[in-house]
């Protein structure tokens, strides 16, 4: 097929045309194509470049140390333990099912924790650490680190968590942290965004509540690169935060804990509180609970166990609790009446064991009565006619503004939870609450600190500091908030009569130093220590005429939840004041019996540097003490350097 | 004019041909494909495995063959094209029945440590196919619709085969290429006017039908073509290769972030960052600077052919340049509009960047026959 060359010569430029139509077209395209990443690369580039950031940085929150909680010497109350755990990393690990199995081989694994981390693996991306068990020894972890080789994935670490090595000692006071909850974050207005963060734990109740922001401190951030399925790829640089400030209490822990050990398991509290100051040296409650396990999160028996308690372990008694105060009390009435120029010292009140007043007869707790008596007999035999008749010459104005001078009714504004107004009544009180006149029957009834009287340990405590030392003085729970004291503040005198303090102040030496005094069995025996107090015993329930009649029924023949409250306040040396005490044992029967004993234990701890010595009690008792000082269950001296160690 | 007829003596013979190749095309080449390694190694994260060291050899390979095929006589090659294409259409059955199916349904066959994808092969063999085809018609027929059917059906047949299989961006792309050689030897233009007006037809009534009873398409895939229009319509979904390749373009601004600095392609956010997507990540690292050189680079290597094809006087040689021009244009062309948001997302690599052995291979053969064109033409 032979062809003309003048054919070829004109295909070929044909050919060629198309050629260069085609390059014109491709090179056009390609123009477009430049145009389109000059657009993008170069008009629209700090858009692209922002998204980019957006996509790939991510600020996290890195939480800060918690501060710790100290006792007035320093002792650690709440620290922040390491918590060595486990995790697995699924993506690092490859047969998850074989290493698990050789895991719990290494360290004890329930099936429970095992179900739990394989359910937490389904939901998590592989290269999500998941916590395979926590709380474990270092054995354990160091098992688990020489075992590594047969373990991939598999890696210990180690956490901050709270922890109280004291236990229960100040469960109460200090009380504890707990994850942050749904109601948690709707009580805040504007919430950290710490508290966002999973796991992240705030105080619950207590010190670490109400102290919350102090020990909390503030949040660092850090800025992480990460990658498309949000795995970390390295830090960009982060900012440190500052750690919780670190709250010094004025409780003394040793004191505490042998406040704790003495009442028991009564249920009880008991207030020491320094009187020249307001220091609280011991705030105990009984009985207690463990608040470590609140952190770590409490099962479900061990909550109903503290619930179904009927001596409710998890109420704090001596601030929550309100009492009728019942004959301790009766300083108060006195002081009102002497203050109100209605009786003197030497007035004298007949007591033939009852008082017969409208029709309806008021009893003394003693049958035969007291006879005659003035105002030192009245407080030492505790009579109650007496006070209630120089009640009724005073007023129950008169009776209620002395009280609220000696701090009850008066909410004391401590960072504790629940803290209890208590209640101290007048005219008004009654007309506001009850919409009902006051009558003279609950003059008399107040007057021996029963009827609408009610007022906690806490309030106990602060009225025998107040009469002990004529000052005004208001109890004080943080010494120091990090480096910085907390300044006492000015003191106001109470502008009671001094000899009217003073006659009252004798009278509670009386009380239990004289023969016959009520307390009398309770006395300290070293000079220089010499205590006053004041014995109560509160009822709970009403003793009828009847009951009456037939003699009434012995506590010890009562179901407990209907014996008498033991109350006793005190305070040491009654020469020169420095503790007072007070001390409640709900359903304990008399005061003089129960609660005196405790008291004077409590005061003399405080006052000695260790176990009150024996020398400081009566002969006759020292064999009995000593039995049951060496009964108590204290704690061991130290809490171990490892243990209380911040990391 | 046929090869038979022209002077063979004046072709260079034995071992004095190498000195008659186009070196400059082989140092474009080089210097494209050196490209590639450095964005292989760099999204790696700076390693030569498992990307860059296989392609280096694969590329070395591919330069020896290339030379190997140089010295293959053209008028040899001619000969073999109808053999080529038959082989190469055979492959593509044998794939349909007995090959193995990949990630987005590539076939692909094992020969030996080769991995071969027949559609790839076939984009070159077709183009042979058609070039000795119209060497051998009478040009006077070029026009008749007999003769324009035979070419129709040569390019019909493969593309049908890799539709089916389905790899759409290949088939466009067989389509393509041979519409150029086509075009190329003269078929007159209201062939291709009419189908311009089909396509156009088509497309409008793809989407005034849409809704209605005589809809064409499934609403699945109607929604693909929504994607594309608008990304941002489903950005976690199919749309966010998409968006995530804009961003790793955009973002390299001017000059870049830096060789190894690519945020996008080290944190994975980009889909594919070493096949077909691995232009992002050069315009991420080497901005707008790095981008429009490699374009240029694919432009010089374009115009190579086509220049040569014009200064040819062979009617095969100067086909064969053209549908090989045409085609490595359509490979950048699809994969660049592609990954900068002006075509829909259809899985063609980017020649010599895109990692992959077949695609490298089989573009080593379409250049070694470039190269036997300059080297065999007539002078």
């Amino acid at each position: 097929m032979r062809r003309t060359a003048r054919d070829t010569e004109a295909n070929a430029r044909k050919v060629s045309r198309r050629a260069l139509f085609l390059g014109g077209a491709q090179a056009a395209f390609i123009a477009v194509l430049g145009a389109r990443m000059r657009y993008m690369q170069v008009e629209e580039a700090d858009k692209y470049r922002l998204l980019a950031e957006e996509n790939r940085i991510n600020i996290r929150l890195i939480p800060p140390a918690r501060g710790l909680i100290l006792d007035r010497g320093g002792r650690l109350i709440a620290g922040n333990q390491q918590n060595y755990r486990v995790v697995i990393t699924r993506e690092e690990t490859g047969d998850v099912e074989t290493v698990l199995a050789k895991l719990a081989e290494v360290i004890p694994l329930t099936p429970e924790m095992l179900d739990r981390t394989r359910k937490e693996m389904d939901r998590r991306s592989a290269f999500v650490p998941i916590v395979v068990a926590d709380w474990l020894r270092w054995d354990d972890l160091a098992a688990v680190a020489v075992n590594a080789p047969a373990l991939p994935g598999v890696n210990p670490e180690v956490g901050l968590s709270r922890r109280y090595p004291l236990v229960g000692d100040f469960a109460h006071v200090v009380g504890y942290v707990g994850p942050v909850s749904d109601a948690d974050l709707a009580e805040l207005e504007d919430p950290d965004p710490l508290l966002q963060i999973p796991k992240f734990q705030i105080g619950k109740i207590g010190v670490e509540r109400w102290m919350e922001t102090d020990l909390r401190g503030r949040s660092g951030t850090k800025r992480i690169e990460v990658n498309s399925v949000g795995r970390v790829m390295r830090e960009l640089d982060r900012q440190e935060g500052v750690a919780g400030a670190d709250i010094r209490l004025t409780i003394d822990a040793d004191v505490q804990n042998f406040v704790q050990a003495r009442l028991g398991e009564e249920s009880a509290a008991a207030v020491v509180m320094d009187v020249a100051n307001g220091d609280l040296i011991a705030v105990a409650s009984a009985p207690s609970f463990d608040p470590n396990l609140f952190v770590r999160g409490i099962s479900q028996t061990d909550y109903s166990a503290l619930i179904e308690n009927d001596h409710r372990p998890l109420a704090n008694k001596s601030v929550q609790g309100a009492y009728p105060p019942g004959s301790t009390f009766k300083m108060v009435t006195a002081l009102a009446a002497l203050e109100a120029g209605a009786v003197t010292e030497q007035t004298t009140v007949h007591c033939p064991g009852y008082l017969e007043f409208g029709g309806r007869r008021f009893h003394c707790w003693k049958h035969g009565g007291h006879g005659t008596v003035a105002l030192e007999e009245a407080l030492k035999s505790s009579c109650d006619v007496y006070f209630y008749d120089i009640a009724q010459r005073a007023g129950i104005d008169r009776i209620a503004e002395m009280g609220r001078r000696l701090g009850l009714g008066v909410r004391h504004d401590l960072p504790m939870s629940a803290i209890s107004e208590g209640v101290m009544p007048d005219k008004a009180w009654k007309r506001d609450r009850h919409k009902a006149e006051w009558r003279i029957g609950d003059t008399i009834n107040a007057s021996i600190g029963q009827g609408y009287v009610l007022a906690s340990p806490l309030q106990l405590a602060v009225m025998t500091a107040r009469i002990a030392s004529g000052n005004a003085v208001s109890p004080r729970l943080v010494r120091a908030i990090g480096d910085r004291e907390v300044p006492v503040g000015t003191i106001p005198p109470l502008g009671i009569a001094p000899q009217h303090l003073r006659a009252v102040q004798g009278a509670m030496v009386a009380v239990m130093n004289a023969q016959g005094g009520t307390a009398w069995a309770s006395r300290i025996a070293d000079e220089a220590m010499l205590f006053a107090g004041k014995t109560g015993t509160s009822q709970v329930r009403n003793i009828s005429a009847s009951e009456r009649a037939s003699g009434v029924i012995k506590n010890e023949q009562l179901p407990w939840n209907r014996r008498d409250h033991a109350l006793f306040v005190g305070y040491a040396p009654a020469t020169a004041p420095r503790y007072a005490v007070s001390v409640v044992v709900e359903h304990g029967g008399g005061g003089s019996a129960v609660a005196a004993p405790i008291a004077r234990d409590a005061i003399l701890r405080a006052l000695s540097d260790g176990l009150p010595p024996l020398s400081a009690y009566p002969a006759n008792q020292r064999t009995t003490i000593e039995t049951q000082q060496k009964n108590m269950k204290l704690r061991k001296p130290e809490p171990t350097a490892a243990e209380s160690s911040r990391a | 004019m046929s090869f038979l007829e022209y002077q063979i003596k004046t072709v260079p013979g034995g071992i004095r041909k190498i000195l008659y190749l186009n070196w400059g095309l082989v140092l474009l080449l080089v210097a494209v494909a050196s490209m590639g390694f450095l964005m292989l190694y760099s999204v790696a994260g700076g390693s030569l495995q498992p990307w860059a060291e296989p392609q280096m050899k694969r590329f070395a390979a591919g330069l020896l063959l290339m030379f190997a095929i140089a010295m293959v006589p053209i008028w040899f090659i001619r000969n073999m094209a109808g053999v080529a294409y038959g082989i190469s259409v055979l492959l593509l059955l044998a794939v349909e029945f007995f090959g193995e199916v990949g990630m987005g349904a590539q076939r692909w066959i094992d020969i030996g440590p080769l991995r071969l994808q027949p559609s790839e092969l076939m984009k070159i063999t077709l183009v042979m196919m058609l070039a000795a085809y119209y060497d051998w018609l009478d040009t006077r027929k070029t026009s008749r619709p007999l003769w324009v059917l035979i070419p129709v059906a040569l390019i019909a047949v493969p593309t049908a085969l890799v539709l089916i299989q389905p790899n759409l961006g290949t088939a466009l792309m067989l389509l393509m290429g041979g519409a150029a050689v086509m075009f190329a030897a003269g078929v007159s233009l209201w062939y291709f006017g009419a189908v311009a007006a089909l396509g156009a037809g088509a497309i409008a009534s793809l989407f005034t039908l849409r809704d209605t009873p005589w809809q064409f398409l499934h609403d699945y895939q109607y929604r693909r073509i929504d994607t594309f229009l608008d990304p941002t319509t489903d950005p976690l979904g199919a749309g966010y290769n998409i968006i995530q390749a804009q961003i790793a373009l955009g973002s390299g601004g001017w000059s870049g972030k830096g060789f190894m600095q690519g945020t996008q392609s080290r944190l994975n956010f980009l889909p594919e960052k070493h096949t077909d997507f691995i232009f992002t990540t050069l315009a991420e690292e080497f901005g707008f600077i790095g981008a429009f050189s490699l374009m240029l680079l694919y432009g010089l290597i374009i115009f190579f052919c086509l220049a040569s094809a014009i200064q040819s006087k062979d009617r095969f040689s100067q086909l064969l340049l053209i549908g090989i021009g045409c085609t490595f244009f359509f490979y950048l062309a699809v994969n660049l509009s592609m990954v900068m948001g002006m075509a829909p997302v259809v899985g063609v690599p980017l020649p010599f960047l895109s990692y992959g052995g077949s695609v490298m291979l089989v573009l080593m053969v379409a250049f070694g026959v470039v190269q036997s064109a300059h080297v065999h033409r007539p002078r």
